[in-house]
């Protein structure tokens, strides 16, 4: 009996040294990725410094509008479906860990300051559910009810914020929530009504002081000082289309991305072919910048020397590269079919960025553009560096 | 109201049924990957609903063509649906609605 026990063992630790050699060896996962291909359910796991896939996991369902956060040691991803469903991935062994269907339709996710929770935000029902993040198992479920007959709304916008905090923004409601989980697994809540009309998405600056949305039902956009809650929220560039006929829509702008570089925010126009300048001071417009088309993303390299921006649909076959010292276009790139993110690598010396329809995620050098390589992936949308781990509001 | 009214009364006379072959096979192919992909964005690439409406057929059912039509073509104002005329003649449109209404993009 003892024999067999210590044979047991033996064998186990044999499984363990094989499994870890298994990996390539040791290795840290700061230059890990995951790209999203949107229509295959499956994600490639990828390296920033050889530029290379690692390995592609599939099985994750409806990934078409997927974003990722990472776990505080850069270990685990945590995918946000389209479905409902919440994937937890190991970045070391390069395999799906757990899954849930959390909700039928959902948009986005947050992890807490501490790592400890994840905030789903969800479409159908709407609502915010959180979990633990390490079991995945529910931990607070907030039903997005509001008006007299507790109607459920769409939640956007979702952000983690310092002091273990959510905040969250309801579509058809037009109201801003925050969820204080500092103290308990039940949160303290805190609602901001009639903040304007149809908040479709926000953003949390990197300090995770301004919460700001973006209005589509209205001309302007709509901001919380989360040092200064009691104050409620204020109305930021009223009228920045200026009356101006908007023009048709044909893809959503992302804020997620809204680039801060140095004294100004830069972020896309709704409607317009412009990218609007702020002055993060007074939130005051500084001037307003004629892109190629209407914004989607506009992302500041991380030294927030230059500002990458995408286009919608028609025109998604172009990226434009604006100098934050000139305020001019210094570069117009044509990277291929439907060009649909862009992530630097978190010193900001390349770009990686995905061809939804020429199935490639190409990989630019930010200061000569140069194309360094490019990867073959299936309709590749959102990629997500590890580096995210370690930022508010990621 | 009387713009809405307009178009309808131009899609009701402009507008006859159209059969699904009066679009090319490539530009059917072409048609299919903008529903999933470009109408997605808004709808769910699966059509099941994002910040749109779902467009399943199940959802559809019962709904006018005229309405489902002009939707397409010339957006609804004041919700962020565009007109998609610029991109899409009426036949294609027209094609559009009949596989939205047959279902067909369950399996998209």
């Amino acid at each position: 009996m003892p024999y067999k026990r210590t044979a047991q063992r033996f064998c186990c630790l044999l499984v363990c040294v094989i499994g870890l050699s298994g990996c390539a060896g040791l290795r840290g996962t700061g230059d890990l990725g995951v790209v999203i291909e949107r229509a295959s359910g499956s994600v490639q796991l990828i390296e920033t410094t050889g530029r290379s896939s690692l390995a592609q996991i599939s099985g994750l369902g409806d990934v078409s509008h997927a974003s990722v956060v990472y776990s505080r040691d850069e270990r685990y991803a945590y995918i946000f479906g389209r479905d409902g469903g919440l994937s937890k991935i190991d970045m070391l062994q390069g395999k799906l860990v757990k899954r849930i269907i959390q909700s039928g339709n959902s948009i986005g996710g947050a992890i807490s300051q501490d790592g400890r929770l994840l905030a789903v935000s969800n479409y159908t029902p709407g609502g915010v559910k959180v979990f633990n993040a390490d079991t995945l198992d529910l931990v607070a479920d907030i039903p997005a009810s509001y008006g007299k007959q507790g109607q459920r709304a769409k939640v956007i916008g979702l952000v983690d914020a310092p002091g273990q905090k959510f905040v969250f923004s309801l579509y058809e409601a037009g109201e801003i929530w925050v969820a204080d989980f500092s103290h308990a697994a039940k949160p303290v809540m805190q609602k901001f009504r009639n903040v304007g009309k149809q908040p479709y998405d926000a953003l949390i600056t990197d300090d995770g002081r301004h919460y700001i949305a973006g209005l589509f039902g209205e001309d302007g956009l709509v901001m919380l000082d989360m040092w200064n809650l009691e104050q409620g929220v204020k109305r930021i560039l009223s009228g920045y289309g200026r009356g101006r006929q908007k023009l048709p829509v044909y893809k959503m702008p992302h804020l997620e991305g809204w680039a801060m570089a140095g004294d100004y925010a830069f972020l896309p126009a709704v409607g317009q072919h412009e990218v609007l300048v702020v002055n993060r001071h007074n939130w005051k417009q500084q001037r307003r910048i004629k892109m190629h088309g209407q914004p989607v993303f506009v992302m500041a390299r991380p030294d927030g020397r230059h500002v990458w921006v995408n286009f919608a649909f028609p025109r998604n076959d172009t990226i434009q590269v604006i100098d934050t010292q000139t305020m001019r276009i210094i570069k117009t790139l044509k990277p291929g079919k439907a060009v649909l993110h862009m992530e630097f690598t978190p010193r900001g010396e390349a770009v990686w960025v995905s061809l939804r329809d020429d199935n490639r995620v190409n990989v630019y050098d930010t200061g000569s553009f140069a194309l360094q390589t490019s990867l073959p992936m299936k309709n590749p949308s959102g990629i997500f560096f590890t580096a995210r781990a370690h930022r508010i509001g990621l | 109201m009387y713009n809405f009214l307009a178009v309808t009364l131009l899609l009701l006379i402009g507008t006859p049924c159209y059969a699904l072959a009066d679009v090319s096979l490539t530009r059917q192919a072409e048609l299919h990957h903008l529903l999933k992909h470009d109408c997605g964005a808004c709808h769910g690439m699966s059509l099941k609903g994002g910040l749109g409406p779902a467009l399943t057929g199940d959802v559809l059912t019962g709904k006018s063509r005229l309405m489902l039509l002009s939707t397409i073509l010339e957006g609804r104002p004041g919700t962020p649906m565009p007109p998609w005329k610029t991109f899409l003649s009426r036949e294609e449109a027209s094609w559009l609605v009949d596989v939205l209404l047959q279902g067909q993009t369950d399996a998209l």
